[in-house]
């Protein structure tokens, strides 16, 4: 098969729309708060064990991904308080949730073993689909769907609404704010949970693709790290051209170099930092 | 500490360490060797965390690449360790290097992200390039002379090694060069406006500080005759960090502190369960909210409160 097929330029692009639900919540509590969470990943691969679990029980693809974010958010509330103990260092701050990215891997592989997992999907997302004269995995469709939704509806809410303008002021002056009488706090809660439950529903749909294993959350982690160094703190434009690079670069990187790929994602990330050290669009 | 001067404390530390293969077995023996290999790899991250202000979480990367260089070159090959021991440090200076250019020009949290993400990419290249990694069976093979594989030879040898790259590791952070690193820690605009090529300063520091742990990883191999992804993964390098902080982050000398403590509980944990890797996330978690500077910066705050309330 020709590696630059339109087939490889689709399974790119489904990839992206899952790295970007992932990282979109990673870079938005990033932004916000300034807190680099490094438990993104476990969040991310716990979510995809609770949404197996409960997606096998209820025998409910839809029952799975919910389960999957109403826990990982309130994991994020959690996570959240303890994170406030060492407020205001940021270093500490990541540090601290590094520490609890190895309690929670390691507390996933107790309860859910070592084994690979798949997430049963729905009957009418099974299956190839014609598409412009080859047959596509629907499920792959889904989930591109899913990613151009999230990024829909985090542009609106980020960008029209109120509570997207107070974000947006809290990034840049959360001072202010909190002098003009609005409680950041509560907004900084609220956009945390957002992020963890993004990491959740990303956890459930890429368990049905992706499938989960013990060290599926550090790849996670990779991605989301190089998204954002490349896409820049706190933006959803730069999640989501970062997204497209990474996964393009992983997807092809595979065909062309399969025990390298991994290596290939490390090209823009070097070439854009030799020029732009905050990222496409960071703001120092 | 001010009152006895460094060199009587050293000297006495090197002698109880010495005297050391007298009262020990073989097993303790191997678990003190361990220890000192820990405490270069802790060290090593502390030239960069404490003198130069940049936190790596790539050390566990360069450890690897040296532990994996050797052991490729002497099973593999079938070269001389000691050769091997060269061509490795060459190796982790090459990958030092790469990752010094990219990484130096960003600071606190990015530095911290761009290293970890970089140290991530050497342990997936391991994981995955299994026709020269041997993927998750990693590379297996006793790799030490003859005359080292008495564990007590070998603790000497390894003992030598450590005082020597501790002595060279503090003349580095104490030398005028290591100061311009502290300079840079405290503002490197101010170094850049007295006319300091920052970046070359910093490259040369990361270099030496990987070079450091790449000295260690090959030690490593030696010690265990065996590597597998879990010696480059993420969990290393949050092993040689917490090291270098529960020591105290910026006293050097407490990384051995730090290794001995994370090494000996890490046997103790292991010896009762399987949950090392929760463990040491807890450990991490609560040395984070409550002695963040460290068991020896602790200490040292207790001991010099009026000095250290000057220094801040």
């Amino acid at each position: 098969m020709m590696p630059f097929s339109l087939f490889q330029l689709l399974n790119g692009l489904t990839f992206a729309a899952l790295l970007f639900i992932v990282a979109s919540g990673f870079t938005l509590i990033f932004g916000l708060m300034r807190i680099v969470n490094l438990a993104h990943g476990a969040f991310y691969l716990l979510g995809g064990y609770i949404a197996y679990v409960s997606a096998t029980w209820a025998d409910s693809f839809v029952i799975g991904i919910l389960v999957a974010v109403v826990c990982i958010a309130l994991l994020g509330w959690f996570e959240q308080m303890i994170l406030k103990l060492v407020k205001g260092v940021e270093l500490h701050q990541v540090l601290l949730s590094l520490g609890l990215a190895l309690m929670i891997n390691d507390s996933s592989l107790v309860i859910f073993g070592g084994d690979t997992f798949s997430i049963p999907i729905p009957e009418f997302l099974k299956g190839p689909m014609p598409l412009l004269g080859m047959f596509y995995p629907k499920y792959r469709l889904f989930v591109l769907l899913c990613g151009i939704v999230v990024f829909i509806f985090l542009w609106l809410l980020i960008n029209r609404t109120k509570l997207g303008a107070l974000i947006r002021a809290g990034v840049d002056d959360s001072e202010t704010i909190e002098a003009l009488g609005i409680d950041i706090k509560k907004i900084f809660v609220f956009t945390f949970m957002l992020g963890m439950a993004l990491a959740g529903v990303a956890g459930a749909l890429g368990g049905a693709f992706l499938s989960l294993y013990p060290t599926a959350d550090s790849e996670i982690l990779v991605y989301s790290l190089a998204i954002v160094i490349i896409g820049g703190r706190g933006s959803l434009p730069g999640a989501a051209i970062g997204s497209l690079a990474v996964a393009m670069l992983a997807t092809f990187g595979q065909v062309l170099f399969p025990e390298l790929s991994y290596f290939v994602i490390f090209g823009p990330m070097a070439l854009l930092l030799a020029f732009r050290p905050t990222g496409l669009f960071g703001r120092a | 500490m001010s009152g006895i001067p460094k060199i009587a404390i050293s000297s006495v530390i090197l002698f109880l360490l010495a005297i050391m293969p007298t009262v020990l077995n073989n097993y303790q023996m191997s678990l003190m060797t361990l220890i000192l290999v820990y405490a270069l790899l802790a060290m090593s991250v502390d030239i960069l965390a404490g003198y130069a202000g940049r936190t790596p979480l790539c050390h566990g990367a360069l450890f690897g690449c040296g532990a994996y260089s050797v052991m490729y070159f002497v099973t593999v090959s079938a070269g001389s360790p000691w050769i091997g021991s060269l061509v490795a440090l060459g190796v982790v200076l090459l990958v030092s290097l790469v990752f010094a250019l990219l990484a130096v020009r960003t600071s606190g949290v990015y530095f911290l992200l761009l290293t970890l993400a970089l140290g991530m990419i050497v342990w997936g290249v391991c994981q995955r390039w299994t026709s020269v990694s041997g993927g998750e069976n990693g590379l297996r093979g006793s790799i030490r002379p003859t005359w080292l594989i008495d564990p007590v030879n070998f603790y000497y040898f390894v003992l030598l090694l450590a005082s020597v790259m501790s002595a060279v590791m503090y003349k580095f952070v104490s030398s005028p060069f290591g100061l311009t690193l502290k300079g840079i820690r405290e503002s490197e605009s101010r170094m850049q406006s007295l006319g300091y090529n920052t970046t070359l300063h910093l490259t040369i520091g990361f270099c030496f500080s990987g070079l450091m742990a790449g000295m260690a990883g090959v030690l490593y191999a030696f010690l265990n005759s065996f590597v597998s992804p879990t010696t480059v993964s993420l969990s290393q390098s949050v092993k040689g960090l917490l090291m270098a902080i529960i020591g105290g982050i910026g006293t050097l000398f407490g990384g051995i502190v730090g290794a001995a403590l994370i090494i000996v509980l890490e046997n103790l944990v292991s010896s009762v369960t399987e949950r090392w890797s929760m463990v040491l996330g807890g450990i991490f978690v609560l040395t984070m909210i409550f002695v963040p500077s460290g068991l020896l910066g602790k200490l040292n705050s207790v001991m010099h409160k009026d000095l250290d309330d000057k220094s801040h």
